[in-house]
C-alpha cells in the first residue's frame, strides 16, 4: 500500500512538473500542435484546413490594444505578400471578453469588416491556444513551417523594430524569417522581443 | 527625498542604463507602463498609495512610460499632472524594443505593466511582469527595503 502511495505522489509530482513547463509555451524548434478555432467568417479554421500552405504567420492580436492597431495595416500587407508564397497570416484573439469587452467575438467581426481583413481572424475563447503557444502580449508572432508530417516552430517575436513609425522600420523580422524559410535557409534572428499589451487573462 | 522638482522628460537608452545602475542609497522601484494601458493605470493607483505611505523611507519610484514620443505633451504630461504624480516620470524613446528588453530583465516577454526593484548599486534585483496588487507590491518592497 505504502509503495502505491509513493508511486502515486511521484506521478502527481511529474504531472505538476510537466504542467508548469507546458505553461511556458513553445520554443523555436518545437513541434507545434494544430488547433481549431472559430473565424469571424463563422467557419471553424484549423491549420490543416490550409491545404496548399507551406507554413503560417500566426499572430496573437486583438481589437483594443494600440500596439495591435498600429500593426493592422502591416498585417494586411503581410497576408497580401505571403499568402501567395504559401505563408498565410492566421490572426488569433485570445483576450477574455469579460476583462476586455472590446475584444469580444462580435467586436472582432466588426473590426474585421471595418479594416477589410484579408486573413482569418480567429477567436480563442478558452485562451487554451494562447497558453499552448506561450503568447504573452499583443501583437506576438509565431512563424511555423509545415514539414513532412509535422509543424515546426521557426520564429517567435515581433513583426519589425518600430511600432509607431512604419516608415522608420529598419529590421523586418517576420519578412526576413519567412524569406529565409522559403529559401531553405536558417532563420538568422529566430527570437525577438517587443513591448505590447498583455493578453487579458480570465480573472 | 530630494526637494528638487520632479522630472518629466523624454529619455534614451543611455539614460535608462544609468537609472539601472541605481547609484543611490535608496531602493529603486522602476515601473514600466503607458497611459493607454488599462492594467497599468489601475496598478498606478496602488503605486501612488504606497509611495505616499513610504514617503520617509529609503525608496525612490521612477515611472518609465512606453507611450509613443508624439504623445508626450498631449497624453503623458496631462496624465501625470492630473494624478499629481510626485516622482520622476520619463518617456523612453527607444522604438527598437528588442535592443533593450533583455537588458532590463531576460525573463521579460515585453508586456506591460512590468516592475523592476533595484537595491543600491543594483546589487539585488527583483523583476515582475504583470499587474501587481497593493499587497503584492508592499510585500516585495518590504523584502528589499534597506
Amino acid at each position: 500500500m505504502k509503495k502505491i502511495v509513493i508511486l502515486l505522489s511521484m506521478a502527481t509530482c511529474l504531472f505538476l512538473f510537466s504542467f508548469t513547463t507546458d505553461k511556458k509555451g513553445y520554443q523555436v524548434g518545437d513541434d507545434v500542435s494544430d488547433f481549431n478555432l472559430k473565424s469571424t467568417s463563422g467557419e471553424m479554421v484549423s491549420l490543416a484546413s490550409y491545404k496548399d500552405a507551406k507554413g503560417f504567420i500566426i499572430i496573437f492580436t486583438c481589437n483594443h490594444c494600440p500596439f495591435s492597431m498600429a500593426y493592422e495595416d502591416r498585417i494586411i500587407a503581410l497576408q497580401a505578400k505571403y499568402k501567395a508564397k504559401g505563408f498565410p497570416v492566421v490572426a488569433i484573439n485570445s483576450n477574455n471578453k469579460d476583462v476586455s469587452p472590446e475584444d469580444s467575438y462580435e467586436e472582432m467581426i466588426k473590426r474585421a469588416a471595418e479594416k477589410k481583413f484579408n486573413f482569418n481572424y480567429l477567436y480563442d475563447s478558452t485562451q487554451e491556444i494562447a497558453h499552448q503557444f506561450g503568447a504573452a502580449r499583443t501583437p506576438h508572432v509565431f512563424i511555423v513551417e509545415k514539414q513532412k508530417s509535422n509543424l515546426k516552430m521557426k520564429y517567435i517575436g515581433a513583426i519589425d523594430d518600430n511600432t509607431d513609425e512604419p516608415e522608420a522600420v529598419t529590421k523586418k523580422y517576420v519578412e526576413t524569417a519567412v524569406d529565409q524559410i522559403l529559401a531553405g535557409q536558417e532563420v538568422t534572428t529566430p527570437m525577438t522581443k517587443a513591448i505590447g499589451c498583455t493578453i487579458k487573462w480570465k480573472k | 527625498m530630494s526637494l528638487s522638482a520632479q522630472k518629466r522628460e523624454v529619455i534614451k537608452l543611455d539614460q535608462l542604463l544609468t537609472i539601472l545602475n541605481n547609484k543611490s542609497d535608496s531602493l529603486l522601484v522602476l515601473n514600466f507602463w503607458a497611459t493607454w494601458c488599462k492594467p497599468c493605470v489601475e496598478e498606478m493607483q496602488e503605486f501612488l498609495r504606497i509611495e505616499q505611505e513610504l514617503e520617509n523611507k529609503k525608496v525612490r519610484f521612477i515611472y518609465l512610460s512606453l507611450d509613443f514620443k508624439r504623445d508626450f505633451e498631449t497624453k503623458l504630461v496631462p496624465f501625470v499632472n492630473k494624478r499629481k504624480m510626485k516622482s520622476d516620470v520619463f518617456l523612453l524613446d527607444e522604438p527598437d524594443y528588442d535592443a533593450w528588453i533583455n537588458i532590463v530583465d531576460p525573463s521579460w516577454q515585453g508586456s506591460i505593466p512590468a516592475t523592476l526593484l533595484l537595491t543600491p548599486n543594483a546589487e539585488n534585483r527583483h523583476f515582475h511582469e504583470g499587474q501587481l496588487t497593493y499587497l503584492e507590491l508592499k510585500k516585495i518592497i518590504n523584502t528589499y527595503l534597506p
